[in-house]
């Protein structure tokens, strides 16, 4: 019985939705009601146009890989078990992601298609990843 | 109104860099020892500094820094500040310290930079943003935003691994000549950098930063004072900075950044042209850092930064000198002393205190600091005159 040792999200009274939602298996950023852009991650005002009317909506999960890398030795120990592939996913919305890409380090390419993978590291807690899209 | 020969750098002081610091160092005696040879190289004594501007150790982090560290040295300024822009720090300092003296603040301003490298584990970034949305995911340190940069840049422009191995191979070549280098032993091969171990795809050991403890500091003084300094003046000709994300996942771009408008400001202020600049000084962290940067400081074309540092000799000797004292991959990085190297290696150039590596008939020099994950930028352009 191994506890799960890496760095936990803390939500926010900000984030708290996105969380949540990510504990139902659902991918919902924020959109600003005044200029229409779509938010990552949650804040309080609009980073585009300032705008405090944000809305919540649900979004397919479907993006690409803008980049990423094989982290071989990473920075913390926590991490350090197994090489593991941190990416840049832009989802079809157009806001980018800091994620992880579940999958074969070697099969990992800038510009690949990918869909969100829910992954429920500890029973609170569910991390937004990304699996390369069948096909 | 312009910062254009409103001070001159006219000291600088600089520690060797240490993998293992000697037991008694502390953060703030290195940034004591470093700001003691900068204050005597400018041929001044301490009670004639009146400004402070610092950086703060990671180990030894605190509030009330700079009258902190002002009063370990003993110094009473008119004007005191911490400058919190990562690597961009000591650039983004020398034009603070320009300013205030323009301004009539003060007349010599001591900007100081120093830290002890504490091994252990990397703690997660600091901002609650951070915590949340990037350490759970193993967005942790450095490494990997610039390997994100470099595999994007691959992916943009065809970079290739053996583009970015040569700027760590050339700048060794310098460093071969600067006794203050932590890496001067011997000379580095394509083949090394390439066969060094994979640490982030696609950035191998030999192309990332080393740790170090140390420290370094420069003199910033008002025309009156400069025209009395114990060496050349380095006259601060333009300076641009500028920010526009924290975390590389949130910038506008991975390979267009931030460098383009700092640097743009600078050579609009200092009113020269590219080809007018005799070394340039860029903070290189990984060896993509450099190519980003030459690109966006318009030294050659967006994606072209690649052939450009493999067609020319980035040497002392060659035809594009760059990083002249070896860069951080060479020197090593001292914390943010790391960043203040290129001021002090482009000062030390045009005062004509290159010593074996002196770039001849040095006048002009681009400098530039980097933070963060090409976050913060500043840029200088140093002039030495007569």
């Amino acid at each position: 019985m191994s506890e799960y040792a890496k760095p936990l999200p803390k939500p926010t009274p900000t984030s708290r939705p996105f969380w949540e939602a990510a504990r139902r298996h659902e991918l919902s950023i924020q959109r600003c009601a005044r200029c229409q852009a779509y938010i990552y991650y949650p804040r309080e005002r609009c980073p585009n146009c300032f705008s405090n009317q944000l809305n919540w909506e649900r979004v397919s999960g479907r993006g690409k890989v803008y980049s990423y890398t094989v982290v071989r030795r990473a920075a913390s120990r926590s991490f350090a078990d197994q090489p593991y592939v941190l990416a840049i996913v832009e989802l079809d919305e157009r806001v980018r992601m800091t994620t992880n890409i579940v999958a074969d380090p070697k099969d990992v390419k800038v510009g690949m298609p990918v869909a969100v993978y829910f992954d429920d590291v500890t029973p609170e807690h569910t991390l937004v990843k990304f699996k390369p899209l069948a096909g | 109104m312009s910062l254009k020969g409103a001070a001159a750098i006219i000291g600088i002081g600089e520690l060797k860099p240490s993998k293992e610091p000697p037991p008694e160092a502390t953060a703030l005696g290195m940034m004591a020892d470093a700001a003691a040879e900068a204050i005597a190289d400018a041929g001044l004594e301490k009670n004639d500094i009146d400004g402070l501007l610092c950086g703060m150790a990671f180990a030894d982090p605190g509030m009330l820094y700079p009258a902190s560290v002002a009063e370990v040295m003993g110094i009473s300024p008119r004007m005191l500040n911490q400058v919190d822009i990562g690597g961009a720090t000591p650039t983004g300092m020398v034009w603070r310290a320009a300013a205030s003296i323009q301004a009539g603040m003060c007349n010599a301003v001591l900007c100081v930079t120093g830290d002890l490298n504490k091994t252990g584990d990397q703690r997660p970034s600091v901002i609650s943003v951070q915590r949340e949305f990037e350490a759970p995911y193993g967005n942790i340190g450095a490494n990997c935003g610039y390997a994100m940069i470099a595999n994007r840049h691959i992916y943009e422009y065809g970079t290739t691994p053996a583009q970015m191995a040569k700027v760590a191979v050339d700048q060794r070549r310098n460093a071969l000549k600067n006794p203050l280098a932590t890496f001067n032993d011997r000379p580095l091969t394509i083949d090394d950098v390439l066969n060094s171990r994979m640490i982030v795809d696609p950035l191998h050991l030999y192309e990332i930063v080393s740790p170090c403890s140390g420290g370094a500091a420069v003199v910033v003084a008002s025309p009156d004072i400069a025209r009395r300094a114990k060496h050349p003046p380095v006259w601060l000709l333009g300076a641009g900075e500028y920010s526009n994300h924290a975390t590389i996942t949130y910038a506008p771009s991975l390979t267009d950044s931030p460098v383009r408008i700092a640097a743009g400001a600078a050579f609009k202020m200092a009113g020269v042209a590219h080809k007018d600049i005799d070394l340039v000084c860029p903070y290189d962290c990984y060896t993509i850092t450099v190519i980003v940067t030459l690109e966006d400081a318009g030294f050659c074309k967006k994606g072209q930064g690649g052939p450009f540092v493999a067609e020319h000799d980035l040497s002392y000797a060659g035809d594009f000198p760059c990083n002249t004292h070896g860069g951080q991959l060479s020197f090593g990085q001292p914390g943010l002393a790391g960043g203040m190297s290129h001021a002090t290696e482009a000062a030390r150039q045009l005062m004509g205190r290159g010593g074996e590596r002196q770039v001849s008939n040095a006048r002009l020099a681009y400098v530039n600091g980097n933070g963060g994950i090409m976050s913060e930028q500043a840029s200088l352009i140093l002039e030495r005159r007569g």
